[in-house]
């Protein structure tokens, strides 16, 4: 996508900004290079529709409310696969609609980034209720690719790092927000413009006679780009489909595209999966965390290590694919691991089934609309540490 | 000794024939009809976007040679949408069952019809949900027997042209597998027509309907059980509403033009008419 340079000036608000969570996402679409946003009306998640509905036009880009979130996931894959960067934004009841849609866009290796501003049933209380939902929405085989901010500038670092491993992996990418952080306001600092890095999906060089839109070069690699209109002649077909993307009732040509389409993801770990160790190095007791729930934890850590519990944080930026090789590293030098979520103890048995035979473990749960204070947490640290 | 070959046949996939749609299908005679309008003017499908959703209607694009999305049910104008907005110049064209586009994808087709989205969707109206084996559809008309309808059809069926015209639509007409060269014609006006144009088309499935509401599989009694029941708009128009119950009128509806939707744009709030 080429943008001139005012226009990607007017793109990227450099500067420090104190901004609202909503806005910051934005913000990082607009920088990530968003040209096409679909939404449809649902709190906590509207200040991203109201913004893009300002901003994006004025950058050349396309603002759509829909008649509902079937067609935002839609739209955006339609998009998508014409060439734009597309994104949505939702809240839980809405991010219930677009499954098929997901699953749509994982089958034909549509990238598109949707924001999940999770929220409690029907209310815009706190929650990380749809943690396990984020990932396994979706009907079928599939991988999602899911980042978990924890702060304003989280939001906007990790919404541009979504558009790129969107684009990288031509898959879906789920900034998995919450109430708390979308709309607090804190500071945020916004970089140069050619300071921040960009990836654009690769198109393909061959001719349309010769291209294949399933075809990858390696085992678990991402086939290259061919915008839909340029007489390419691609099928874009949920149904199971061969590289040439007919429609293929072959088992072996099925397992072989879902080997790949999942594997690409999982085979990818290293670069999509990021975590942050805090006071790690000589930890006896660790605490496993994603989203807002990572502060309460920050501050549990300091109140235990004041009383001499050596405690250390391990916030997962990437909670799918499961940062499985950071857990296992923690697990193998903790004696405790205790897994933090605003849940009824949800993604506890991902953590519980790496550190197995490692460490022990433990979750701390908290299901009222509310995020954990950190004497709690503290108090779920001196109950379980003997 | 050597086939002529169809002239048509060059928009066609490689190696995608036969086709799998049932003996006395209509919806070959659609594709069919279809090719021969984009022929004569000499439009390339190959060029276009075709989009099927699901049903048997909705493989009817992936014969051509275009770039072609498939395999959601009732989705087809919210890819669209997507793929307007982002590429106005692209042809668009759908195929979709009368369930996928009237029942699933129902609040999409209004609301597409309302903003006045330059497509052409085709809609196939075989009277029942073919391809899951013949259950009552929302344009399945009254009383009729079928899958899920044992005791006939309770309820009162769509009429989807009357639907997207009060929404909107801008070019809207029904026509009958039975008489290609009227659809041909309707398929070339309403291929060159600027905004939301929707062709339903009268279509014959003798396996499902003609088997259950009709009780014979023979392709030849759907088509006339259609062919039966269908007049002219001019006939029509001459007709009292008692009259004309259960029966289908053909030809074209409306064809007008009016501001296609090409998305929000920056403009001067003070040109907008309803802001004092
Ligand atoms: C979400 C979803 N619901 C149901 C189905 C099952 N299904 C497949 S085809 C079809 C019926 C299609 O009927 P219609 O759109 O009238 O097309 P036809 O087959 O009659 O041409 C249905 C309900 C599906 N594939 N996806």
């Amino acid at each position: 996508m080429a943008t001139s340079t005012t226009e990607r000036a007017q793109r990227v608000l450099t500067g420090t900004h104190f901004m609202l969570g909503n806005y910051a996402v934005v913000e990082g679409a607009l920088a990530a290079g968003c040209d096409f946003f679909a939404g449809y009306p649902i709190t906590p998640a509207n200040e991203i529709s109201e913004r893009m509905s300002q901003r994006l036009p004025a950058v050349g880009g396309k603002f759509l409310q829909g008649e509902d979130e079937l067609c935002s996931i839609y739209a955006l894959s339609g998009a998508s696969l014409a060439g734009a960067k597309a994104m949505t934004a939702t809240a839980s009841a809405g991010y219930n609609y677009m499954q098929e849609g997901i699953g749509y866009a994982v089958a034909v290796e549509a990238p598109i980034v949707i924001v999940d501003v999770q929220r409690c049933r029907g209310e815009n209380f706190a929650s990380q209720a749809d943690v396990m939902q984020m990932k396994w929405g979706p009907s079928g085989d599939h991988e999602l690719i899911v980042l978990a901010p924890s702060s304003v500038q989280e939001l906007f670092d990790f919404t541009i790092r979504a558009f790129n491993l969107a684009e990288e992996f031509r898959n879906p990418v789920i900034i998995m927000s919450e109430t708390t952080i979308a709309l607090m306001r804190e500071r945020l600092v916004i970089p140069p413009a050619e300071e921040i890095e960009i990836v654009n999906r690769r198109y393909t060089s061959l001719p349309p006679d010769k291209y294949l839109p399933f075809k990858a070069n390696e085992e678990y690699g991402v086939p290259d780009f061919a915008p839909l209109g340029e007489g390419y002649g691609a099928i874009y077909s949920l149904n199971p489909h061969s590289e040439e993307g007919s429609i293929d009732w072959n088992p072996d040509v099925f397992e072989q595209l879902y080997k790949r389409i999942t594997g690409k993801v999982t085979q990818h770990r290293d670069k999509i999966c990021k975590t942050q160790a805090f006071k790690m190095d000589d930890a006896d007791v660790a605490l496993i965390a994603y989203g807002s729930e990572v502060r309460p934890c920050m501050d549990a850590m300091e109140m235990a290590r004041a009383d001499g519990i050596k405690v250390g944080v391990l916030k997962l930026d990437t909670v799918w694919p499961v940062p499985e090789e950071q857990i296992i590293q923690v697990a193998n030098h903790v004696k405790l691991a205790i897994t933090v979520e605003m849940n009824i103890g949800k993604y506890t048995r991902e953590v519980e089934r790496l550190c197995c035979a490692k460490c022990r473990t433990a979750v701390a749960t908290k299901n009222r609309g509310l995020v954990h204070f950190p004497e709690e947490v503290y108090a779920v640290i001196k109950e379980v540490w003997r | 000794m050597s086939q002529p070959i169809n002239p048509l046949r060059k928009y066609i996939r490689e190696g995608k024939l036969p086709h799998f749609f049932c003996p006395g299908c209509g919806c070959g005679q659609i594709l069919n009809a279809f090719l021969q309008a984009c022929d004569e003017l000499s439009v390339d499908p190959s060029r276009m976007v075709i989009i099927g959703g699901v049903g048997c209607t909705a493989r009817i694009p992936v014969y051509l040679k275009g770039d072609v999305l498939h395999g959601v049910h009732g989705r087809t104008l919210a890819w669209a949408t997507g793929i307007k907005l982002h590429k106005p110049q692209t042809k668009v064209v759908i195929f979709a069952g009368d369930g996928d586009v009237a029942s699933i994808g129902g609040n999409h087709l209004i609301h597409a019809a309302r903003r006045n989205l330059d497509v052409l969707v085709v809609v196939a109206n075989n009277f029942n949900y073919a391809m899951t084996g013949g259950q009552v559809a929302p344009m399945t008309p009254s009383q009729v027997r079928t899958m899920t309808t044992p005791f006939g059809n309770p309820e009162p069926s769509f009429d989807i042209c009357e639907l997207v015209v009060t929404a909107g639509a801008t070019y809207v007409a029904r026509e009958a597998t039975g008489r290609p060269v009227q659809l041909e014609r309707t398929l070339k006006k309403a291929l060159t027509h600027e905004g939301f144009a929707l062709v339903e088309v009268l279509s014959q499935c003798p396996t499902n309907y003609g088997r259950y509401a009709l009780r014979s599989g023979d392709p030849a009694v759907t088509l006339k059980w259609i062919m039966d029941r269908c007049i002219t708009k001019a006939q029509a128009d001459k007709l009292s509403k008692e009259e004309k119950a259960g029966k289908f009128v053909l030809g074209e509806f409306v064809d007008f033009k009016r501001p296609i939707f090409c998305g929000s744009s920056v403009y001067d709030l003070e040109s907008c008419e309803c802001c004092e």
